[in-house]
């Protein structure tokens, strides 16, 4: 049975593929034209493929449950993919790189002078309430001075097709590796589509990784040593940690594998005795990386590790502290920030974002709590949140209390439609909410992923795309704008 | 290489091997069975007897009767030497060294874990028992051999080998133990006529029958199958094959001096004693020798080359 994409259900939403329901956008309309051809029963053999080839691949992610203990769970994907013309992209990548780049800026200038608050351009308040703040850190100068190494931020498109950032994880973000994986599930069972459109490539990411991380050797000239970092395989990313470490050929190590040596130095143990490590990309939050600096009782870290690193004798990426600018109030202030540290205007947009600190803002958002999402400042996915149009008039009463006892910790926004992508749902083909994680690497120069991980609300009319509460994933794939094929 | 990673691929060699032996003791047992007379057919229990895990077998069951024999030694999880759970444990360990192992050695291996699960249920019935016994011993040669094929020939690759020789010979020591001395306790005149049979099950159990044939020339009796099985340098599964390899993994590796020495002890033993003499009392004490032996070469390995402070990996 050929598929009837005039049918599809898109009124009133933006489909990254679709205008209108029985019409592709230009630079989709060979894969929708394609997709109708094969029909559903051929799409649904594919999509079995493609559930066989990922638990083949042991492509899982963990989640924890009361009874069971970690699972391992098959990674939930969807096979048609995300696609977005390489003019858009080319400009996407151009902001998400003045972003990192003024956060950068931002997070220096924060351990050091704190200019960015002299000026009077981010209130310092704000700063005093950071949980993400590490005092530790102050007047450190880590290499390049560069914070954050590895940033993914999360864009949605709301329906007039206007593309935001929603928010940037500069601490220990993952997903990376399933944006690989993706691909790879791809190839395997849409062989032929690669025939016709050339999605440009995604797998160089694991070397520029190693080279953003080897460029912080505080040895330059030998070969560095660089490992990565994990809290141990119960860990919910522990697959991405593994991955990584295989695509770049260094070690993965754990907390009890390295030590620091009477020379502050790092070493890890090793069949033929301790070795020296240069660059630790390490995906433990800032609170466990040292028991001696931070959490007394964390065993997963490493005792003097922050001693070491503020020595200069091993690099850390991300670097301690760099969490401060991922704070969600700080996220209403990237806009000030970016032409706070590059005089230019910003190229991506922020949700327009109330912060209930300004009064006015606070009266606002008290009034129209049905209509916005409310967010409390340092918390992640998805908890501590209300959701107006989904929320109860007890729920907005209770949450009310909330902000007006603690302005500062809380940000509204409006509740925006996300974007959907044409996704296999049972024997039908159905619009479902997306967005995407791009990751950007900044060491002595910026890289930024082709695309990114699309992450897609499986249930119907669902907004939340993350994994472990029914989300899956796409491929992404930023196809060049002339010289597509049929 | 880290320690810690070290550990694990010598856990992932034993486990691996391990699974085989589980599996080829259960597969030669149930065709012993169909040739031997009811009366003195040994029945189940020295298949447990051989793993060393009665006690554990007797907290969970009754008796030993077939049916929970072979559930025990195929998917009791709480038996570390079962079936499946040596392939948990390898897998378990395969996972967290995903970076050193390649993908398709993770991928089979995964894999093989996956259909000892599922198809168990099948694999306990007596008709479906042939075929997932065989699936799971050749799955397991396909790791050894895609490990061999694909693996570097590192360090890391030591701790394989290393796991599984001494896996091997722990395993060929005990099948021969309990097969000749505990199974058959004397070669009376009335049993004669079977002792080939159960000679040949032992050589079955290792998939040795056709080599012992080739290399030994002789009919299958005590003597040389057991001359066979201990010294043979040629056979793979042979006690002083497995010795071998272990010193041959050994000598490439740092700080090895300890390790080795123990090794040449254990060696020097099987070479000295002309075991096809040995009356069943006295093969019983020197299979215990060796089997402390090769313990303390583990508790040795562990103590040179592994984390502090850290117990085994089930």
């Amino acid at each position: 049975m050929p598929i009837d994409w005039s049918d599809y259900p898109c009124d009133g939403l933006y489909d990254e593929l679709l205008a209108a329901a029985g019409t592709a956008r230009p630079f989709a309309a060979g894969l929708a034209a394609d997709l109708a051809r094969m029909g559903v029963d051929n799409l649904v053999a594919r999509q079995e493929a493609a559930g066989v080839a990922i638990k083949e691949m042991g492509i899982t992610f963990t989640v924890y449950s009361e009874e069971g203990g970690a699972i391992d769970r098959a990674w939930p994907f969807d096979i048609i993919p995300r696609i977005v013309p390489e003019s858009e992209w080319r400009r996407v990548e151009a902001g998400l790189k003045q972003r990192v780049q003024a956060l950068n800026l931002f997070i220096d200038d924060l351990y050091h002078d704190q200019k960015v608050v002299k000026d009077g351009v981010f209130p310092a308040d704000v700063l005093d309430k950071s949980v993400n703040f590490r005092p530790q850190c102050i007047g450190v100068k880590p290499p390049l001075g560069a914070w954050a190494h590895v940033c993914g931020s999360d864009l949605v498109r709301d329906a007039d097709g206007t593309l935001y950032v929603l928010e940037d994880n500069l601490r220990v973000p993952s997903g990376v590796s399933y944006m690989l994986e993706n691909r790879l599930v791809t190839k395997r069972v849409f062989p032929e589509l690669f025939e016709d459109y050339h999605p440009l490539p995604v797998d160089d990411y694991p070397s520029e990784l190693f080279d953003t991380l080897a460029a912080l050797s505080p040895r330059p000239g030998d070969y560095p040593e660089v490992v990565v970092l994990t809290p141990g395989i119960y860990n919910s990313a522990y697959f991405e940690h593994a991955y990584l470490a295989q695509q770049m050929g260094c070690e993965l190590v754990e907390g009890r594998d390295l030590f620091v040596g009477e020379d502050d130095c790092v070493y890890m143990r090793t069949v033929d005795g301790p070795s020296r490590v240069d660059v630790i990309y390490r995906r433990i939050d800032d609170l466990y990386l040292d028991p001696e600096a931070f959490l007394p009782d964390s065993t997963l870290g490493v005792p003097g590790l922050l001693r070491a690193w503020k020595s200069g004798n091993v690099a850390l990426a991300n670097a301690p502290g760099a969490g401060v600018a991922d704070d969600k109030v700080v996220y209403a202030f990237v806009p000030d920030i970016i032409r706070y540290y590059l005089g230019e205007a910003p190229t991506i947009a922020n949700v327009p974002t109330y912060r209930c600190m300004d009064p006015e803002a606070l009266a606002y958002v008290l009034e129209h709590l049905a209509e916005l999402v409310v967010k409390p400042a340092n918390e992640s996915g998805g908890y501590g949140m209300l959701v107006g149009p989904a929320s109860t008039k007890a729920e907005r009463k209770a949450f009310a209390a909330l902000v007006k006892a603690d302005p500062r910790n809380y940000i509204a926004q409006p509740t925006l439609r996300l974007s959907t992508v044409p996704t296999l749902v049972g024997r039908r083909v159905e619009p479902r909410h997306v967005d995407l994680r791009p990751f950007i690497l900044s060491a002595d120069r910026q890289r930024v992923t082709t695309g990114g991980l699309t992450r897609v609300a499986l249930r119907k009319g669902s907004l939340v795309v993350n994994s472990s509460q029914g989300g899956g994933s796409k491929d992404t794939w930023i196809v060049p704008d002339q010289g597509q094929g049929s | 290489m880290l320690s810690r990673v070290a550990e694990t691929m010598y856990w992932l060699g034993r486990q691996v091997e391990r699974a085989e032996n589980a599996a080829r003791v259960v597969a030669v047992n149930a065709n012993l069975l169909l040739d031997l007379p009811k009366g003195i057919a040994p029945g189940w229990r020295p298949l447990v007897d051989i793993t060393g895990a009665n006690a554990l077998f007797e907290e969970h069951y009754k008796d030993y009767d077939e049916c929970h024999v072979v559930r025990f030694l195929l998917g009791e999880e709480r038996n570390p030497g079962a079936v499946l759970s040596a392939l948990a444990g390898a897998r378990e360990n395969c996972r967290t060294i995903r970076d050193i192992v390649p993908r398709e050695g993770w991928e089979q291996i995964n894999e093989l874990y996956l259909y000892a699960r599922d198809g168990l249920p099948k694999g306990l019935t007596k008709g479906g028992r042939h075929a997932y016994l065989s699936r799971v011993i050749l799955g397991c040669q396909t790791i050894s051999g895609l490990l061999s094929g694909t693996l570097l020939h590192d360090q890391g690759y030591d701790f394989i080998r290393l796991g599984r020789h001494l896996e091997r010979a722990d395993m060929t020591t005990r099948i021969v133990d309990v097969r000749s001395a505990s199974l058959l306790p004397a070669e009376t005149t009335e049993l004669r006529p079977y002792a080939t049979i159960q000679w040949v099950s032992v050589l079955r159990s290792m998939s040795a029958y056709q080599m012992y044939r080739r290399s030994e020339q002789v009919r299958v009796q005590r003597g040389p199958v057991l001359r066979f099985l201990f010294k043979s340098s040629a056979f793979p599964r042979a006690v002083n094959h497995c010795c071998e390899r272990m010193r041959a993994s050994l000598e490439r590796l740092p700080r090895n001096e300890a390790a080795l020495r123990v090794a040449g002890r254990l060696s020097r033993k099987l070479l000295g004693t002309e075991v096809q003499r040995l009356t069943q009392t006295e093969l019983h004490r020197f299979v215990d020798e060796l089997q402390l032996d090769i313990g303390d070469l583990h508790d040795e390995i562990a103590r040179t080359w592994f984390p502090p402070r850290f117990g085994e990996g089930v």
